[in-house]
């Protein structure tokens, strides 16, 4: 029924899609993101773990360059979609995130038919011929959300008037249906139940087989159970990155296993 | 006693029903507030509110009862007789009140003494001459009775006045005995207070319903009273406007059709100058404008909010109207006859209404969560696709909301269509012709010294209430669609 998810490949044998090299932020005066340089692999799952405030957000926002629309925002450093810098002034930020789609915290589904918050990005980047091929492009990116068999029958109903799991899925296939090539998820469960928390989880899973996957999460059970590799933040400094088991089972800085022990333990 | 003295007498009393049932409440509980059901302030302010509420509720229904009394009363002494050819009661009373006015004031002054004011047998024309003398205004002929009815009237008033006051302060007495003796330390003096509290709230709250209710009804009586002698039909689907005003009735049309549309002309041109106007506005104030330009322009919009409306029609009258007639007019293109047309007025209109609409869609686009901004970007739309896209639809119920209450607001200005569109009412189509509006000729009808019972003159009421029901639909209306709107997202 999905597309199967290429699991069980070998994490270190796939290329980078996003390298990060020395990433300053500041808000104002605020220095948010310290010096941090991450690589984001294709088709698999990353999260970004680490104590509210510590920057998790602006770092996400950053790679699809959001933090533009922030006026006292600053971006120092380098970011590399594909080897090439996003941060450039050929680059623009309105494509970029057309490749790179995001979903939000809190579900935000526009106030249209699901139909019309599906077709929204096809429309506006013009992907679809004509109506037929919109209908196509609608259906398949609600299958891979994982919601099409819920709202196959009622297309033309209010996205809004879906429960809070079902609105998540919804923006997540309206993420997928600009055919992106990275998608950024900012706590896309935080405001869940555990039933719609499984189901998120459970498409992340599967969307790792098309997509380079990047998560923010506030659950370490999240992070362990959907993501290959995991970098943990502190206090605008990137304290370890690396493959989640081993940053879960055996951290090297005494920070991240006080972070990991204080809140599993 | 004059009024504000007997206030601050019960002022008093109630002050120190305060003190002495706050200090009754501290002694009954031993001198510890701890012992006491409520805070001691609470102990103070039911005997406050049991001086003041009742002693207070007593003077306003006193003094609204008391003139209707003696105006009743004394009315009953005027007999036909007085009741002069081309007079009426109400004229013979107010004379009747004048007079006794000018007594009081006489005797103030010292010009006759109190006894010879109360004379009843004083003669007319002599005492009517001793007031003038002492500069009291008495316009009409004051006969006996007259006289006779002026000094009952200042006799009767005298004594419900005094009957007011001893009323007042036994009343505040009571209320003071009665709070007082209450208080004692397991009285729940916090409950009552606050119950008191909202009776005091629901009243307020109910003044402005029967006000409402009040307008209504005073319009709905004339309305009646209208069409009791002027046929529906042609008020309604008539379409001439031409009242007279020399001969009684017969002769004048009343038509409502020329009037509304010339009222729907105007306010259509308006609405189509400030929607746009005040939208794309809106949108820029709160879309694009950076902090400083949003600090300086926002504020600087909604002063406009604040002008006059007569400054407004001064602009119509003097700056638009004049520079349309120059391009329009006889030397022009020659559509314009004078400078007052629909054009000229609807065109000011709409300037005044682009505030009224920029800073309700500026607000209502506010609203719109950052969330959708946020997703919309997400996806890699542009500002103005966002904003053509997600923001306008999802705000769109409550701009229509506010362009419905800039539109009431339309219908019922006046003072730009009097001063900026004329006061001939047509039926045209061509927008530089003078036409004028509903609320235009409620005033030109009310104004004239047409008789207050002629259909020329109760022609207002019915026009007024046409009116009335036309903005409350609108209004009822846009409240419903804002209502909506305000649920889509909490
Ligand atoms: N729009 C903003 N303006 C100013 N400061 C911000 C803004 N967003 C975030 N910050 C600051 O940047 C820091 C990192 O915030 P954030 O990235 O939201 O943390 P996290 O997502 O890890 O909880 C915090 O100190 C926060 O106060
Ligand atoms: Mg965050």
């Amino acid at each position: 029924m999905y597309d199967t998810p290429k699991s069980g490949v070998d994490v270190d044998a796939r290329e980078v899609k996003i390298s990060a090299r020395g990433v300053q932020v500041f808000y104002g005066d605020t220095h948010a993101i310290k010096d941090v340089d991450v690589e984001i692999q294709d088709k698999m799952v990353t999260a970004f773990i680490g104590p509210s405030g510590c920057g998790k957000s602006t770092f996400l926002r950053c790679l699809n360059r959001m933090n533009d629309t922030i006026d006292i925002c600053r971006v120092e450093g380098n970011i590399n979609l594909d080897g090439e810098n996003i941060y450039d002034a050929k680059v623009d930020p309105v494509q970029l995130r057309a490749k790179v789609g995001m979903v939000f915290q809190k579900p935000n589904p526009f106030p249209k038919s699901i139909y019309d918050n599906i077709a929204y990005g096809p429309r506006i980047h013009g992907l679809a011929k004509n109506k037929a091929d919109l209908d196509e492009i609608v259906e398949k990116s609600l299958r891979r959300g994982a919601i099409w068999d819920e709202v196959k029958d009622r297309l033309h109903a209010p996205g809004t008037g879906l429960s809070g799991g079902q609105q998540q899925r919804l923006c997540i296939a309206r993420a997928v249906a600009t055919e992106p090539e990275v998608l950024l998820m900012d706590e896309p469960c935080s405001a869940l139940d555990p039933i719609a928390t499984a189901q998120v989880e459970e498409l992340i899973d599967e969307l790792r087989g098309n997509y380079s996957v990047v998560i923010v999460t506030h659950s370490m059970q999240q992070a362990a159970r959907v993501s290959q590799k995991t970098a943990f933040f502190h206090l605008g400094n990137l304290v370890e990155f690396g493959e989640t088991g081993q940053i879960f089972t055996n951290p090297e800085d005494p920070r991240t296993e006080s972070y990991i022990t204080g809140r599993i333990g | 006693m004059p009024l504000s003295l007997l206030i601050a007498i019960i002022l008093i009393i109630g002050v120190v029903g305060y003190v002495l049932g706050r200090r009754r409440a501290m002694a009954s509980a031993g001198g510890d507030s701890r012992g006491l059901h409520s805070l001691p302030v609470y102990y103070g302010s039911n005997v406050l509110l049991s001086v003041l509420v009742p002693a207070f509720a007593f003077i306003i229904i006193a003094l609204i009862v008391i003139p209707l009394y003696i105006d009743t009363h004394v009315s009953a002494m005027i007999t036909e007789a007085d009741i002069g050819e081309g007079s009426s009661l109400g004229l013979v009373m107010a004379e009747v009140r004048r007079v006794a006015e000018g007594l009081d004031n006489a005797v103030a002054m010292g010009a006759i003494s109190d006894e010879m004011a109360r004379n009843a047998g004083a003669n007319a024309s002599d005492m009517a001459q001793r007031l003038r003398d002492a500069g009291q205004v008495i316009t009409g002929e004051v006969t006996g009775n007259i006289l006779a009815a002026a000094q009952e009237y200042r006799a009767t008033s005298k004594i419900l006045h005094v009957g007011m006051i001893v009323m007042a302060l036994v009343i505040a007495l009571g209320g003071f005995a009665f709070g007082y003796r209450r208080t004692e330390k397991d009285f729940r003096a916090r409950n009552v207070v606050e119950r008191v509290i909202l009776a005091i709230l629901i009243a307020a709250a109910s003044v402005a319903i029967l006000t409402t209710i009040g307008i209504i009804l005073s319009l709905i009586f004339n309305t009646i009273e209208f069409f009791r002698i002027y046929p529906f039909t042609e008020f309604f689907f008539g379409l001439n406007w031409s009242p007279s005003f020399s001969g009684r009735g017969g002769s004048s049309e009343l038509g409502f059709v020329p009037l509304l549309w010339g009222t729907l002309y105007i306010s259509f041109i308006a609405l189509s100058v400030a929607v746009p106007i005040g939208l794309f506005a809106a949108v820029y104030l709160s879309e694009y404008a950076s902090p400083r330009v949003r600090s300086v322009a926002k504020p600087a919009l909604e002063v406009l909010a604040g002008i006059p409306t007569i400054v407004y029609g001064l602009f119509a009258l003097l700056t638009i109207g004049p520079m349309l007639t120059t391009v329009f007019g006889r030397d022009g293109l020659g559509w314009m006859g004078g400078a007052s047309s629909v054009m000229t007025a609807g065109l000011v209109m709409g300037i005044m209404l682009i505030p009224f609409v920029s800073s309700l869609s500026d607000d209502i686009i506010n609203a719109v969560p950052q969330a959708m901004r946020d997703g919309s970007l997400g996806l890699g739309a542009t500002k103005s696709e966002t904003i053509k896209q997600v923001i306008l639809p999802a705000a769109l119920p409550g701009i229509v909301g506010a362009i419905l209450l800039a539109a009431s607001r339309a219908i019922g200005e006046t003072m730009i269509v009097v001063m900026g569109a004329g006061a001939a009412a047509r039926l045209s189509l061509n927008p530089f012709e003078a036409m004028t509006t509903v609320t235009a000729k409620i005033v030109s009808q009310l104004t004239g010294d047409s008789d207050f019972s002629s259909p020329e003159a109760l022609v207002a009421f019915a026009l007024g209430m046409s009116l009335f029901v036309i903005t409350l639909g609108m209004n009822i209306l846009a409240l419903h669609i804002v209502q909506k709107y305000r649920e889509q997202y909490d």
